[in-house]
């Protein structure tokens, strides 16, 4: 047994982590065909974690869902099979390049993939009847999820109608939905970034190695590092270096990008954050630099 | 990094505690320059997010960079320069993080205001030291009173446009202390600022030397709240039955659910509710580990002694200190849609993870948040009215008087055609 608690007090990571398990329970109890939306990155993985507490010893009761851009960085795909064979949940993975080889998304060769990735999400949670979706945003990310809500209300359509959100008060969270629609959840929805790291740290959980400062073929593009592989070779003018670096997000391999940074340790990475002076968005995500508004437009589409 | 000594070794260098604030006050009374002031002190901003308002300031011809682009995030507020909804902000200091819920402060808002004292430590409410006490801060010290947050802050904000003239800290001090008087305010703190300069917001300002009290940063990093939760009265709302069906965990059984109320211990005698059968605490389970005990807001999992049924919706209390199930209850109600509360109505209501429908017997009185007047021929309640119902729900509600238990004396009502939450309640009494 641990300690009494002398004083009562809670530490904050313990009441954002008794927050959000009660999310997960909630929605479990309420919806009937919940999904979790999973991409290996930090912050699904720290979502998972706390399904897994919320539930244990019972195993998660709902799925995990990826949408697989075909882009996805191997050390991701791989921290994402070590939680699914641990856990022992099923996992569905809903591929872009089906969603375009089907018809349900039109790839132009214009839009990022990230952007195709909505067509693909909305047809998936349709084709499986989910009702519910947990997603690891975070209100600390960007503007527009400063307003959003933990339940989000999505419509026939999947959108999001931020005009029309309704009221969410003390930890009465409504669920009702009619047939068609589906509701997004966002258990993180009162971290912040740091909290993610120390709580990966006092978890001592497995998360993609590309988080930690490691050696990598590197051109500099529109102001990111983006690593070289099959989705990114230089064009001319460019030049492939060999850095130190790490990433903060992990998405498309096309358009994140990484930071030089000798941060190989999570204390270190700690210490990095805690006096970084641009967001993680802001220093690696290509697909929200096009205008300040990029987010809400995408999320009014139906983007995570 | 500074150095804290506070932290426990588990928890490395994340801050200890945490304070849920609400602010309220108009764009005029400079709330968004002071949270844009409290998030570029606590370096809550970051460049890009800088960068992008200057340059959206540049090109809408202002001389000065808004800081209140920085909390206006959706664009169709930007393009009509109000706020329309809650939005929540983070920063943290080496010993407390900080979430703000910002509520827009015109009138037709109450909604979100409500909403965002709900689940508020404390209330910050600007007034404009030229103007003093408007309609609108009373009316927000009146709805936080009503929320029961338990700590209130009036910030007396541009001081520097009257000389930091402490006569004019003075009134608006003793105005706003008396009006206090009719309210439930068990703890105000009245702060003379500059968000501009930043007087007395971060650091004490030379201004005023006949101020003697707290910083606004120093007063939000040490209010202590860990006291404002009712240790007393075991409350355990069971949210979910945990039953694996495995070999391994055959018989487990485990009631989950978030502690409202009091300290659970393994041992302690416990009643289920409503069927009212005893039992005892058998352990505690928070994850893989067995603790000593439970207390709020954990997220545990319950084991009782004897094979008892006992399932979502139901709670655990003790033999002697048990909430009585009431079908008819008596509760203070902000009303959130058009389409006004009238007796008779239909409704389903949730409260605490109980759901069930509820009928308006009758609108007792409507009350006008400005004078604090009960109008008792109003006969319903319009948008952004709040006012005193009675209502007989279809299940009886394990509830608590709000002003003991903000978990187990508040309640949604929702709209059974569109799905939408269309009413907040406070329970007074139920029987």
């Amino acid at each position: 047994m641990t300690q009494t608690h002398a004083d009562y007090q809670l530490s904050q990571l313990d009441q954002l982590e008794a927050e959000s398990i009660h999310i997960f329970r909630e929605v479990a109890s309420e919806f009937e065909k919940p999904v979790l939306l999973f991409s290996g990155g930090k912050d699904s993985i720290v979502m998972l974690r706390l399904a897994e507490k919320a539930f244990f010893p019972a195993k998660v009761p709902f799925p995990l869902m990826q949408v697989d851009t075909g882009l996805d960085f191997a050390e991701v795909l791989e921290t994402r099979d070590n939680w699914v064979n641990r856990l022992g949940v099923r996992m569905i993975v809903a591929s872009v390049d089906d969603a375009i080889a089907n018809g349900v998304v039109v790839d132009d060769g214009k839009t990022s993939r990230n952007r195709l990735q909505i067509g693909t999400l909305l047809n998936a949670i349709e084709e499986h009847g989910f009702t519910a979706a947990f997603g690891g945003g975070r209100r600390d990310e960007e503007k527009a999820r400063a307003k959003e809500r933990v339940y989000s209300h999505r419509d026939d359509f999947g959108q999001w109608d931020p005009k029309n959100q309704r009221p969410e008060l003390w930890s009465l969270y409504n669920g009702r939905i009619h047939a068609g629609e589906h509701m997004r959840i966002f258990p993180l929805s009162n971290w912040t970034e740091l909290d993610i790291w120390h709580y990966i740290g006092r978890e001592g959980i497995e998360i993609p190695s590309i988080y930690y400062a490691h050696e990598r073929d590197v051109i500099k593009r529109d102001g990111m590092w983006l690593s070289v592989s099959d989705a990114v070779q230089p064009r001319d003018g460019e030049t492939v270096e060999r850095k130190l670096v790490r990433f903060r997000t992990v998405g498309d391999k096309s358009l994140t990008g990484s930071v030089e940074s000798e941060a190989d340790t999570i204390e270190k990475i700690i210490d990095e954050i805690a006096v970084a002076r641009v967001t993680e968005r802001g220093a690696t995500r290509g697909d929200d630099k096009f205008s300040e508004a990029a987010m809400e437009d995408r999320k009014k589409e139906g983007y995570f | 990094m500074p150095e804290m000594a506070t932290t426990e070794p588990h928890e490395g260098r994340a801050p200890m505690d945490m304070l849920r604030f609400a602010t309220a006050g108009s764009v005029d009374d400079g709330k968004s320059t002071l949270i844009g002031r409290l998030l570029l002190d606590s370096k809550a901003i970051f460049e890009d997010q800088l960068e992008a308002v200057e340059s959206t300031s540049q090109s809408k011809g202002y001389s000065y960079t808004d800081l209140a682009l920085l909390t206006d995030g959706l664009r169709s507020e930007r393009e009509q320069g109000i706020t329309i909804d809650v939005a929540y902000r983070y920063f943290a200091t080496p010993s407390r993080k900080f979430i703000i819920a910002d509520t827009p402060g015109h009138i037709q808002y109450t909604r979100n205001m409500v909403t965002g004292a709900s689940t508020a430590d404390l209330g910050l409410v600007l007034v404009d030291a030229r103007h003093g006490l408007t309609e609108q801060s009373r009316r927000h010290a009146v709805l936080l009173s009503l929320l029961r947050v338990p700590h209130l802050v009036l910030a007396v904000n541009k001081m520097d446009l009257v000389d930091w003239d402490e006569k004019v800290y003075e009134k608006i001090h003793n105005e706003f202390t008396q009006f206090a008087t009719k309210l439930n305010v068990p703890d105000l703190e009245v702060i003379p600022i500059s968000a501009l300069q930043g007087d007395n917001v971060v650091n004490r300002s030379e201004n005023t030397p006949w101020y003697h009290g707290p910083t606004l940063m120093h007063h939000l990093e040490h209010v202590h709240v860990a006291s404002d939760r009712d240790l007393q009265d075991v409350r355990f709302p069971v949210q979910y039955v945990i039953r694996p069906k495995s070999d391994e965990y055959h018989d487990y059984r485990g009631y989950a659910g978030q502690v409202a109320g009091g300290v659970l211990k393994p041992g302690d005698e416990v009643v289920a509710l409503p069927s009212g059968l005893p039992s005892r605490i058998k352990k505690i389970e928070l994850f893989d580990k067995e603790i000593p005990e439970a207390f709020p807001p954990m997220s545990v999992t319950v084991h009782l002694e004897d094979d008892i049924d006992v399932s979502r919706g139901d709670m655990i209390a003790r033999p002697k200190n048990a909430p009585k199930p009431s079908q008819d209850i008596d509760a203070m109600i902000c009303w959130m849609t058009n389409e006004p509360l009238r007796p008779r109505q239909k409704l389903a209501i949730k409260h605490t993870t109980r759901t069930g429908r509820a009928m308006v017997k009758d609108v007792q009185y409507r009350l006008d948040i400005n004078t604090l007047h009960r109008d008792q021929e109003a006969g319903e309640l319009g948008l952004n009215e709040i006012g005193r119902v009675q209502l007989r729900t279809t299940v009886p509600l394990l509830c608590d008087p709000y002003s003991k238990n903000r978990t187990t004396g508040s309640f949604i009502l929702i709209d059974e055609a569109t799905g939408v939450t269309v009413g907040a309640g406070m329970i007074n009494s139920g029987s």
